[in-house]
């Protein structure tokens, strides 16, 4: 079971080549598994909370394959977009938001909350900011530890606005800590639009305030977000202290499944679709000649083929066994040395 | 060899050990180390381990208990001291979403050996924003252990079991008992116990629950019960999550009366907790109603008339019990 789980995220190493072909294929890999998670949301084989990833793909994408598996890596409730990049297979994705056995942690985590131990992937964070505070203090071990890793942490802007983004900010620029923050700024703190959560809506300004080091890039750019991220990362390991990176992104989804978007006219959401990710780069190839009709048609149907594999596979598996309900409330395994 | 240290010293001694002997544990709280600790418990230790090891924080209790957390998944051991249990709803979020959840919602795939250490009570004139006995409540979460040392003994092995521990684990020192003194053999810490209750007082007239800092109150109600001719025996529970039923269920078997005396406040509480578990196990094993001796349910006031009325004390533990040994 575990080798057949782990297949794809061998296939994904192997296939790093890092091509615009490759950052293509990876968002529209991202967009069809989310489009096959709302299908499955409506066929009532996922529920609880589900947000969707579309319209953002360009930051995960072009962040992800950059960190080390060693690096630890801290997303939010919107993460299946990290956790496939990160190498979590689609199966095993899927399954866990069945709530099956064998998802990435058993049917409890589901939607919001997917971790993988073998590739530091901690989660799945529903409480907005609450995973700023731990991706700084697993910093805090690395530099104690004489480590030379990265603690990457994902968030949104509306995250910006909580106590505890705040207090990681001070933390992370007083003990000097290597940590990455990547801000999503999709413009909205679920309904709430960022002038009216607020008061200086220029989010590096906000962070310079507490002398970390900072950079705010399209986040639509899978290009620019690539290369916002390897100078980020650069800086972090180069002088061991944290940094805040904005890509500036949209949601073209609704926060949730239950979401009636009231909050937004359907106007801003056409004219930021004109700049959606996927097109952007598929543009560019194309007025190279560096990509046909062909070509996306045949990376649709590879990729359509691993998410069609993910569900029949969630389908068939089995629910996690009730009797192991109390399992993993405290931990089954003795601590290390 | 048995030593009369302070409750106070034998904290500060477990931290001294554990510092020494293991390079992942580090100390990081408000005022840990240039203060030398609010209660004077990490004294000392920054001038021999140095800033890394001995931690001063910001106030800013979410951002370093939710980095006691980090460090705690990043191989670390941190022992993270909150000033007080007051304090330490400002870092709920940390202790209730995270530390109490990650292992569970990662089926296990991720642990969070964290220690966090914090003052408790009531007593000293502090008014309601400095009195609260929040142990009770912490122990109404799954996913986290809850000590509550009452002794100068647990004071030191639990602190050092509890960094044996591969949970976040709660230690709930109550700001009496630091001056308190007792005899403390550090020799004998091999396996130390931090799964079960203790009789601290044998019995057969009664059974009295309770832990903390409320133990002294109590030991000191049972002698003065004994010269009564009544018989406490007293329970010191010690760990508050897990309960040690068995422990508990076999005294009120043998006594067939219960009296539980907590600082918490009745409604919603331990005290509740452990009413209702004898009810559904030792129910026909009660020759009287539970009762309890808990604080007042008004915030806990300043003026130590008023603070002393609010609290459980000598006197009205010593009432309870020869009121309920009176009733059949």
């Amino acid at each position: 079971m575990r080798l057949i789980l782990r297949l794809p995220k061998l296939r994904i190493m192997i296939e790093k080549e890092q091509s615009h072909h490759h950052l293509l294929k990876q968002m529209l890999r991202i967009r069809m598994f989310e489009e096959a998670c709302a299908e499955q949301y409506s066929a009532g084989n996922i529920r609880g909370f589900l947000h969707l990833y579309i319209g953002e793909e360009a930051v995960a994408v072009g962040a992800m394959e950059l960190f080390s598996l060693e690096d630890a890596v801290f997303a939010t409730y919107r993460e299946h977009g990290h956790a496939l990049m990160r190498g979590i297979s689609a199966r095993s994705i899927m399954a866990e938001m069945f709530g099956k056995a064998s998802g990435c942690c058993g049917g409890r985590g589901g939607s919001m909350h997917l971790f993988d131990k073998e590739t530091l992937f901690l989660g799945g964070s529903a409480i907005v900011g609450g995973a700023l505070p731990i991706a700084t203090g697993l910093a805090l071990a690395n530099k104690l530890q004489n480590r030379n890793r990265l603690s990457v942490c994902f968030f949104g802007e509306g995250a910006m606005a909580e106590g505890e983004f705040h207090e990681a900010m001070n933390l992370a620029a007083l003990w000097k800590l290597p940590v990455l923050f990547i801000c999503e700024n999709n413009l909205y703190a679920m309904g709430t639009a960022l002038e009216r959560s607020e008061s200086e809506t220029n989010l590096v300004r906000k962070v310079e305030s507490y002398r970390v080091r900072c950079a705010s890039v399209d986040g639509m750019d899978v290009l620019a977000v690539r290369e916002a991220v390897k100078r980020a990362i650069r800086d972090v390991k180069e002088l061991g202290t944290p940094y805040f990176l904005e890509c500036k992104t949209y949601r073209f989804r609704a926060h949730s499944m239950f979401d009636p978007e009231l909050y937004r006219d359907k106007s801003e959401v056409e004219e930021w679709k004109k700049r959606d990710p996927i097109d952007l780069l598929s543009n560019i190839l194309r007025s190279q000649n560096l990509l046909d009709n062909t070509e996306i048609a045949t990376m649709r149907s590879v990729v359509k083929e691993e998410i069609d594999d993910a569900i029949a596979f969630a389908e068939r598996e089995p629910l996690e066994d009730v009797d192991n309900l109390y399992r993993f409330v405290y931990a089954e395994e003795s601590l290390d040395g | 060899m048995a030593e009369e240290v302070t409750y106070r010293e034998a904290v500060k001694r477990a931290i001294d050990k554990a510092l020494d002997e293991d390079e992942r544990v580090f100390v990081m709280g408000e005022d840990v180390g240039r203060y030398g600790g609010t209660y004077a418990v990490t004294h000392g230790l920054l001038e021999k381990y140095g800033p890394d090891r001995v931690r001063d924080t910001p106030l800013a209790e979410s951002g370093f208990v939710g980095a006691g957390i980090g460090a705690a998944i990043g191989g670390m051991r941190p022992i993270v001291e909150v000033m007080t249990v007051n304090f330490s709803l400002l870092a709920l979020d940390q202790i209730v979403n995270n530390a109490a959840t990650l292992c569970h919602m990662s089926a296990g795939q991720f642990n969070v050996p964290l220690v966090i250490r914090m003052s408790t009570g009531a007593g000293r004139q502090l008014a309601a924003q400095h009195s609260h006995s929040w142990e009770g409540w912490y122990a109404h979460i799954p996913g986290v252990k809850i000590l509550a040392p009452a002794t100068v003994t647990d004071a030191y092995g639990m602190l050092l079991s509890a960094l044996e521990e591969p949970d976040p684990t709660l230690i709930f020192e109550h700001a009496l008992l630091y001056n308190m003194k007792g005899l403390l053999d550090t020799d004998d810490f091999g396996n130390f116990n931090i799964k079960s209750a203790n009789v601290a007082k044998e019995g057969k007239d009664l059974t009295i629950l309770t832990y903390g800092g409320s133990l002294p109150k109590v030991i000191e109600s049972a002698n003065d019960l004994d010269a009564e001719g009544v018989s406490a025996e007293v329970i010191d529970l010690r760990v508050l999550r897990p309960l040690d039923d068995e422990t508990i269920l076999a005294s009120v078997r043998k006594t067939s009366k219960v009296l539980i005396v907590d600082e918490g406040w009745k409604s919603g509480s331990l005290s509740a907790e452990l009413c209702t578990r004898i009810v559904e196990h030792a129910f026909f094993d009660l020759d009287a109603p539970i009762a309890r001796v808990c604080s007042e349910e008004v915030p806990i006031p300043y003026a130590k008339h008023l603070e002393e009325a609010a609290l459980p004390q000598v006197e009205k533990i010593v009432a309870k019990a020869k009121e309920l040994v009176g009733s059949k």
